[in-house]
């Protein structure tokens, strides 16, 4: 089925409320069982090796601290391209992500340290909040375009959503996705603050019919941010939208995942659901800054057969 | 599956478990020899490997397990229902500490995979005499009367299924109750009853209370027709529950049956649809269909029946067939060649009338007895597939158009043990279950079991309940 | 039968009651009900094996309505029930007394006893689910509630010895739960059952709901236990052979069985209990998840 299928669904505010609404509906049980229960696949020895690595490759590794310094920003760049210097079979990162106004610094950074293919992520719109006028938004994304990001991490008006203004919403999508010109877009919902899991599906049409490059869970700045199950639900709705429409849309979780064995059932999350098309940087990422050292940490242990410690990795 | 991503074998190990070559019969607190010393083997149904050498029991062992049951019912229906009740909980923490060997010794003997034994069997059995433990000394709050009795010596014939699942869902409440007991297990899965015998030393459980009997059909039958046996509680296939009841008729023998079924899940086209397709899987394809309160019929809305079959079709793809001790395994083996042999004829019978034969890419493992998770479209009420129980991983995939027609076509059933229901249509959930003729209708979920909630058929599904309040009834002389 | 006044009374046509209609059985067929001291009484129908499939084709119609009703509803009826028959005292006492050989005082008792079993019965209707239901209190995110339902199509042999108050205490808890029945009158006292029936028709119970059969014991019983449409069997009213029989044909549809009380007897006057109201109910179990308020508040 072509995009255009689902063409008339955006042609009204009512049109495109009665096709979200029109959805399957969201056993908050049954999902997170499912979720639970793909969380007890146990990933050991090459597969593992596998898990860590193509972990690694997909972490915008991020910071986004009222705190941030060029100096905090270039150490998170070489952390990226260089995540284990003692060994250089350690892949890079896919991206890392900043404030728009730490964009230039990373970009020099990066290609000071020879990386041309870690992309720099930038949130933008207001994030974490969202809550400015559109043009502000939009000022926001073309000034982190202009620095040279490479994608663009986008928050929704949860207001408008909530209040179920899912035109509002959609149309401060497009106008964001046009505003990123090439710059890849991902969304984040907020899902903690959508609450509920009908919701998160609803979001995650309304992300994809808007244009979303990537779907993404949360900004890390809220209580719940990304879970198996969240994950899970938006992994299904990208799955359900290319077989619809033909368009294939990336999904980053974001905020929480902090070791090994979470970033792993994420992965196995991806596998058995949207399948191992997703498996790859341009189509899976994670939001996560602590997460990296764990991995390395896991990466040391397998390669050695020791466990390692907090020393010897880098605490950039 | 084939991905990138393929997960490295991750077997249980199986050294936390020690299988003795040989076993005896538990009679009396002791381990003994058959009578005549017939022994029969018991092997691992994902690689036929001899597992060990079990006493078969015979006319005599039933008679001498009756004995020795009868002389321990005095004294243990005697005890204060308190000391009963520590029984148990000491029984119940045992199954707790040794639940990792149980379960990988589960997994060798009836082929189910780990992560069942593991997560749901023996979580479940623990806390099913953790729950009966309880009610050992409020039996006279439990609405049977201020001060209801035991009825004696129980008489348990279970299935090859769930063996320690079954066997807790027998032993825990007759022994609450004050009844002994003697129980069969399947000739297919005789281990874990014998090391449950081990499990009641380790508890100091007084002599005779509980004796195990492992044999075939003809000690069950001697079982049943013991004239000092009081009580009769079979779990298993509808005909055999037919001769039973045939065998107690015009004796005081109280009687429960748990049979067999052909549960019908229903998917309205409001359905959540991703749990629905979880829940059709869990329904069927759990313990490989062998399952009494299996939803072998899938009842799926006509309006939504090409979506729903897609996606199906699609989560049966990633099913992962194979070792049952591997961790990531969904699909283990079927129990025996026999049980085999059934599902083969019965799925050959669904072809030949007419019905099309769906499976995913799976490769079987060349020992073992093994059957691929198997799907019949175009099925109507009058096919085999739909009618008859095949206690295998092959689900029957039937269509209707409105609420009523889904209900009479899921009613439409000699059985009336399991049915579920998917819609997020709260009022059309309570009005479907509420006409369904079944003992455990399930909505938006499937195949879940606990301790607390009553478990039993209408129609040729059985009767009696086991578990909750409701299973204290088939123990006492109410 | 003349009475005081020289006048050649009106005697009554016992018939059957099939589906809410009182038709003579299908064989044509009579045989003669004396009273305990052997003097005939009247005629009463000798059912054959077509007329026990009839009724249980019309309990069958009927179970979807009267199980279907609401309890209330249910217990309503059965209270009418005892109001008519309290207004026919007179009738069941000289029936009683007939059959059963009582003096006219002892035979007020049993009838008095029979109407108050009616009215105990009509209190349980909307109480039974509360008594033996409720919620399971399950580990893990789910709604679990467990309620009783009627089993379906009950054939019950009444008690031979106690035509009436033995009749109505076998018969009002298997229909006052929601099922329905098919009553074997006693063989040798069918005349009281029979009278009932008369009762029933005009207390708003639906057609069908009851059925009463009057002939022999074991020729009416033993299609009923062989039924498949059949549900349950209570064998109260059946010897320990036949009863024995009719159990094992039970279970070829694995019928729910109450077996008969013994050979000595049942005071039939006692406190009834639970016992009877219980015996043709199935537990059926519902569980629902029950999610969460939001996705950080799961249980699971």
């Amino acid at each position: 089925m072509p995009t255009n299928a689902l063409a008339d669904v955006t042609a009204s505010d009512s049109t495109l409320r009665r096709f979200l609404h029109g959805l399957p509906g969201v056993d908050a049980v049954g999902l997170e069982a499912r979720a639970a229960s793909l969380g007890t696949r146990s990933i050991k020895t090459t597969a593992k090796a596998y898990a860590i690595d193509l972990a690694i490759s997909m972490i915008d590794l991020t910071t986004l601290e009222g705190a941030d310094t060029p100096g905090k920003v270039r150490g998170l760049a070489a952390k990226a391209v260089r995540p284990d210097p003692t060994d250089r079979t350690t892949p890079h990162t896919a991206a890392v992500c900043v404030y728009p106004d730490m964009v230039a610094t990373a970009k020099a950074a990066l290609a000071a340290a020879g990386a041309t293919d870690v992309k720099v992520a930038s949130v933008a719109t207001a994030f974490p909040a969202g809550r400015a006028a559109l043009d502000v938004k939009l000022a926001d994304t073309r000034d982190a375009v202009a620095a040279g990001a490479d994608e663009i991490d986008m928050v929704i008006d949860r207001g408008a959503f909530l209040a179920g203004h899912y035109m509002k919403v959609y149309e401060e999508i497009r106008a964001v996705k046009e505003a990123s010109g090439p710059a890849r877009l991902k969304v984040i919902f907020e899902t903690g603050e959508l609450s509920t899991y009908d919701n998160i599906r609803r979001a995650s049409w309304l992300g994809m019919l808007a244009g979303a490059d990537f779907i993404k869970t949360s900004t890390g700045k809220v209580a719940v941010n990304a879970t198996p199950a969240n994950t899970l639900l938006m992994l299904e709705a990208v799955r359900d939208f290319r077989a619809q429409t033909g368009v294939q849309v990336g999904v980053k979780p974001a905020g929480g995942i902090r070791t090994t064995k979470d970033a792993i059932k994420f992965l196995v999350l991806v596998n058995e659901t949207a399948g191992e098309d997703w498996l790859d940087d341009h189509w899976f990422r994670f939001g996560a800054s602590s997460l990296l050292n764990d991995l390395l940490m896991q990466r040391q242990k397998l390669a050695t057969g020791r466990y390692s410690g907090p020393d010897y990795v880098t605490v950039d | 599956m084939a991905s990138a991503f393929e997960y490295a074998p991750a077997p249980e190990s199986r050294s936390v478990v020690d299988i003795a070559p040989s076993y005896g019969l538990f009679i009396d607190g002791e381990f003994t020899d058959a009578a005549d010393g017939k022994v029969f083997k018991t092997v691992s149904p994902s690689s036929e490997e001899v597992l060990s050498e079990v006493a078969q029991a015979g006319a005599e062992d039933v008679d001498r397990a009756v004995r020795a049951a009868r002389k321990a019912f005095a004294k243990w229906s005697a005890l204060p229902g308190s000391e009963r009740a520590k029984y148990l909980f000491r029984i119940a923490r045992i199954i707790q500490e040794r639940s990792r060997e149980l379960a990988v010794l589960e997994t060798l003997d009836n082929g189910k995979p780990i992560k069942e034994t593991r997560d749901h069997d023996l979580p479940l059995v623990a806390g099913h005499f953790f729950y009966y433990a309880g009610w050992a000394d409020k039996l006279g709050h439990a609405g049977f009367g201020p001060d209801p009795k035991p009825l004696g010596v129980a008489g348990q014939v279970i299935p090859w299924n769930f063996p320690l699942l079954m066997l807790a869902w027998k032993i825990a409440p007759a022994l609450a109750a004050g009844n002994t007991v003697v129980l069969k297990p399947a000739e297919t899965t005789p281990l874990s009853a014998l090391f449950f015998a081990d499990v009641c030393r380790q508890a100091g459980l007084p002599r005779g209370v509980v004796n195990i009997l492992p044999g075939y059909g003809d000690a069950g039958a001697a079982l049943v027709e013991h004239p000092d046996v009081d009580k009769v509680a079979f779990t298993g296939s509808t005909a055999v529950g037919k001769a039973i009841a045939r065998q107690v008729a015009g004796t005081r023998k109280k009687l429960t049956l748990e049979l067999g079924g052909k549960g019908a899940n229903i998917v309205f086209d409001d359905a959540p649809i991703d749990q629905a397709v979880e829940g059709i899987i869990t329904g069927i394809f759990f313990n490989q269909g062998q399952v009494c309160c299996a939803g072998s019929r899938l009842l799926v809305q006509e309006s939504v029946q090409d979506e729903f079959l897609d996606a199906l079709k699609r989560r049966l793809s990633t099913l992962r067939l194979g070792d049952p001790l591997d961790k990531n395994t969904d699909i283990g083996a079927i129990n025996s060649a026999e049980q085999l042999a059934r599902i083969k004829a019965l799925a050959e019978t669904g072809e030949a009338e007419g019905a099309e034969r769906w499976s995913p890419a799976c490769e079987l493992p060349s020992t073992g007895y093994w059957f691929a998770p198997t799907l019949f479209t175009g099925v109507t009420q009058a096919h085999t597939v739909a009618r008859d129980e095949i206690f295998g991983p092959v689900l029957s995939v039937l269509t209707f158009r409105t609420p009523a027609e889904a209900v009479a076509k899921a009613n439409n059933s000699q059985y009336g043990l399991s049915a579920g229901i998917w819609s997020e249509k709260g009022s059309r959930i309570l009005a479907v279950a509420d006409k369904l003729r079944a003992g455990v209708v399930w909505a938006n979920t499937f195949n879940k079991l606990d301790p607390t909630s009553p478990f039993g058929g209408y129609k040729e599904s059985g009767f009696g309940r086991e578990g909750g309040r409701h299973g204290l009834e088939a123990y006492l002389d109410v | 039968m003349s009475d005081d006044h020289n006048r050649l009374s009106v005697f009554k046509t016992y018939k059957l009651y099939v589906g809410g209609k009182f038709p003579r059985s299908e064989s044509g067929r009579v045989y003669e009900v004396t009273d305990s001291r052997d003097k005939w009484l009247a005629n009463a129908p000798l059912s054959s094996r077509k007329d026990a499939r009839d009724a249980v084709v019309a309990a069958r119609k009927a179970f979807g309505g009267w199980s279907g009703a609401t309890a209330y509803l249910r217990g309503q009826i059965l209270y009418r029930v005892a109001e008519m028959m309290e207004g026919r005292r007179g009738q069941f006492v000289r029936e009683v007394a007939d059959a059963e050989g009582l003096s006219k005082s002892k035979a007020v008792e049993v009838v008095e006893a029979a109407v108050d079993r009616w009215v105990w019965y009509a209190g349980w209707t909307d109480k039974v689910s509360q008594v033996l239901g409720g919620a399971n209190p399950v580990s893990g995110p789910f709604f679990n509630l467990s309620t009783p339902e009627p089993t379906g199509v009950v054939a019950v042999v009444a008690p031979q010895e106690s035509s009436l108050l033995g009749l109505v205490s076998v018969l009002a808890p298997v229909i006052a739960t929601g099922n329905t029945a098919v009553v074997v009158a006693s063989e040798k006292a069918p005349l009281p059952a029979l009278s009932l029936a008369e009762v029933l028709a005009t207390s708003d119970v639906p057609g069908g709901v009851v059925n009463i059969l009057s002939g022999r014991t074991a020729e009416i019983a033993t299609p009923l236990a062989a039924h498949q449409d059949v549900n349950a069997l209570d064998l109260t009213g059946a010897g320990p052979e036949l009863a024995r029989d009719l159990e094992v044909a039970a279970a070829d549809n694995l019928k729910r069985v109450v077996r008969p009380q013994g050979a000595d007897g049942v005071d039939w006057s006692a406190d009834p209990g639970t016992g009877r109201l219980t015996a043709f109910l199935e537990t059926k179990t519902v569980w629902h998840p029950t999610g969460s308020l939001g996705v950080s508040g799961s249980a699971y």
